[in-house]
């Protein structure tokens, strides 16, 4: 299991690529309800797609042995909808997911992705599944996926991918962390504060 | 692009700056924080050496995992008791308070916070919990955030946020007598749709809106979520004023007028300008129940599970999905439904006038054969407030179960549960698969008193002929 999350600028996703079919996964199923209960976010990573996993008996992607240690996730259509579960995207980074690239993303699984610096890129259906099956016929190859060049490429390969700009632009400047951003506006957000009148009381 | 709208006001008030990106820094003017989606965002504060900005601006209680049966620690659960034990430790390490178990004051978070006066017109609330909206009742921009948004709260006091639109839902007319603000809002999700909302806050007015008590606009704030609103509101009024008055965090007499009158100042405009409007004749809105897996699948307690070509087309795939969890037919009439279990409790429909409601129904009647029936009081102080009424008597001389304030099975992180493919009428705001406990089990939503009706009946009830018969 990697440790090193995202940090920083980032402009590379790089390592193997992991395949997961089907439209409308949800984050029900990346990471079901029962593991919510819980104090940190550790175990998570052992805990994605939990009951899929089950169901299919090593038969998933994320139990295949040549795709331990992947970290590029090829998806495809509106993935990671339903409930706004932060314990998704981290349950996928704690696993090793460092980018993913897909048809289309449910919009708070996307904002939530980006706020832990993991890229999601969109390509168009046809393309998404050319790619996947690339992957599958050479599950050993190293991909990498470029957000300066919006590609993904292998030694042999390569694709057009795109990424929206505002996100593009945070990942790439390192300016993706919500937190150091919202932080260092200190002055103002003080004068904002003091010029509210229930923040004193009325006083 | 509306104009002049509270939410507008409020807003430009709380705006720090415009965020790389585009999104916009929102000051939060209160943070209200719980056991399942704080102890996470305060782990990520100290892996990045930071501190909590403003500790009195950030106020905690436990609800999702506490025990309604015995709430005596150590917790039967072990994970539910570390939960509440980080929650302790965190909160005491930031100095932060902690509206506890015993306090007088613990409770589920969005009935503790408007009960202590901590929720005010013009405010911004956020608290990891999507029916935040809640306190947009009181004319607050209110709304639920994700755990590494709380995170960001903590450490900044601040949060990065899109501009919503605003629609205006317009209630003309009055509500008629045993229709309640659960049937109101059930009934304006029905017909905007579960995703109607995304984009936008709900502005809630007119007529029908602001006669409404304090409690029963809580209610219609609370699901605003379901219908895929981020927030809704409702414009303070006379009504809010004296309600928070007096309360413990609430300006001090001397201070009341400067209150009032900011909080004026806050109301929409008379001319403001809408991005939507839609329109309701609140005395057309009969009792409404959910039949299906979404809170949009909503009928008037007179209809019957409607046919797939009824309905329009996107909504035919999850109307089959329904019907076979559900397991109910089309043409069934949704009244005389038999149910197994009966809950009366959660944020929605969790206080002291809930439980009047619905009291006044269990009232020298019994509970069905056979049916499980629970009553779970909001917070301490609406169980306090019950009791002094006797209300928890009348209920259990009915054969309900009384039990300690908590989320109770409103979603099931606690042992209240369903069980197998139990089917319950519930007043809380979700019927998603499994949401109450029981991956098969099923959940019908209603206003707290035609829960009772259901349970003195075994069956979904018209509590209209109730209250008529008896001239409640
Ligand atoms: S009562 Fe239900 S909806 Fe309300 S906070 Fe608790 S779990 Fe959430």
């Amino acid at each position: 299991m990697k440790t090193n999350f995202p940090n920083g600028k980032i402009s590379k996703v790089t390592g193997k690529c992991i395949v997961l079919k089907g439209d409308d996964i949800d984050t029900d199923r990346i990471i079901p309800a029962r593991f919510l209960k819980c104090v940190n976010f550790n175990s998570l990573g052992e805990q994605v797609f939990a009951d899929d996993r089950i169901e299919l008996t090593g038969n998933h992607p994320f139990d295949k042995n040549h795709n331990q240690g992947a970290s590029i996730l090829i998806v495809n259509d509106n993935f990671g909808c339903g409930s706004s579960r932060e314990h998704a995207p981290q349950a996928l980074m704690r696993w090793g997911i460092r980018g993913i690239i897909g048809q289309s993303f449910a919009e708070i699984f996307y904002g939530n992705c980006l706020a832990l610096g993991i890229p999601c890129a969109i390509a168009p259906s046809s393309k998404i599944k050319t790619i996947q099956a690339s992957v599958e016929s050479n599950n050993k190859m190293n991909w990498i996926l470029d957000l300066q060049q919006k590609t993904i490429q292998s030694p042999k390969e390569s694709w057009s991918i795109s990424i929206e700009k505002g996100p593009l632009e945070m990942l790439l400047s390192g300016k993706w962390d919500a937190t150091s951003q919202l932080i260092a506006q200190e002055k103002k957000l003080t004068e904002v504060m003091y010029k509210l009148p229930y923040i004193k009381n009325f006083k | 692009m509306s104009i002049g709208t509270l939410y507008d006001k409020v807003w430009d008030l709380h705006r720090v700056t415009d965020l790389p990106g585009g999104s916009t820094q929102l000051f939060v003017g209160l943070h209200l924080i719980h056991e399942v989606t704080s102890p996470q965002a305060f782990a990520a504060l100290e892996e990045k050496n930071l501190t909590v900005r403003c500790q009195e601006r950030t106020i905690a209680t436990v609800d999702h995992i506490v025990p309604t049966i015995s709430q005596k620690r150590p917790f039967s659960d072990p994970l539910a008791e570390e939960m509440l034990a980080t929650l302790e430790k965190n909160c005491k390490k930031h100095k932060i308070t902690l509206h506890g178990i015993g306090s007088g004051n613990q409770g589920v978070v969005h009935v503790m916070a408007p009960e202590l006066g901590l929720t005010q017109p013009g405010m911004t609330v956020a608290c990891g919990d999507s029916h935040t909206s809640t306190h947009g009742a009181f004319g607050a921009i209110a709304f639920g955030i994700g755990t590494s948004q709380v995170r960001d709260v903590l450490a900044s006091q601040s949060i990065a946020m899109n501009k919503l639109k605003v629609r205006r839902l317009w209630f003309d007319g009055q509500l008629n007598k045993g229709v309640y603000a659960k049937d109101l809002i059930l009934h304006a999700i029905r017909k905007l749709g579960v995703k109607g909302g995304v984009g936008f806050a709900y502005e809630f007015s007119g007529p029908a809106i602001h006669a409404l008590s304090m409690e029963e606009r809580m209610t219609i704030c609370n699901m605003a979520i379901e219908g895929g609103a981020r927030c809704g509101y409702i414009n303070p009024d006379e009504t809010t004023f004296s309600y928070l008055k007096g309360k413990p965090n609430a300006p001090d007499e001397k201070e009341w007028g400067k209150a009032i009158k900011w909080w004026e100042s806050l109301c929409t405009d008379k001319n403001a300008k809408f991005d939507d409007e839609v329109l309701f004749d609140a005395s057309q809105i009969t009792p409404t129940v959910t039949w299906g897996i979404t809170p949009g699948q909503g009928l008037s307690i007179n209809e019957s599970i409607p046919f797939p070509e009824s309905l329009q087309e996107s909504d035919r795939p999850i109307a089959k999905e329904a019907y076979s969890y559900m397991q109910l037919q089309p043409g069934t009439p949704i009244q005389g439904v038999e149910i197994d279990v009966c809950f009366i409790g959660s944020c929605t429909n969790g206080r002291l006038s809930d439980l009047q409601a619905a009291a006044q129904i269990a009232k020298g009647r019994k509970v069905a054969k056979g049916i499980k029936a629970f009553v779970v009081p909001g917070s301490e102080q609406v169980a306090k407030a019950a009791k002094d009424e006797g209300l928890d008597n009348i209920f259990v001389e009915a054969g309900f179960e009384w039990r300690e304030p908590g989320c109770s099975m409103c979603l099931a992180m606690n042992p209240d549960k369903l069980e197998g493919r139990q089917i319950s009428a519930s007043s809380s705001n979700r019927n998603f698969k499994g949401r109450q406990g029981s991956s098969s089990g099923r959940t019908l939503l209603m206003s707290p008193a035609m829960v009772a009706a259901a349970a003195i009946n075994g069956k979904v009830t018209d509590v209209r002929k109730i209250i008529n018969e008896n001239q409640l």
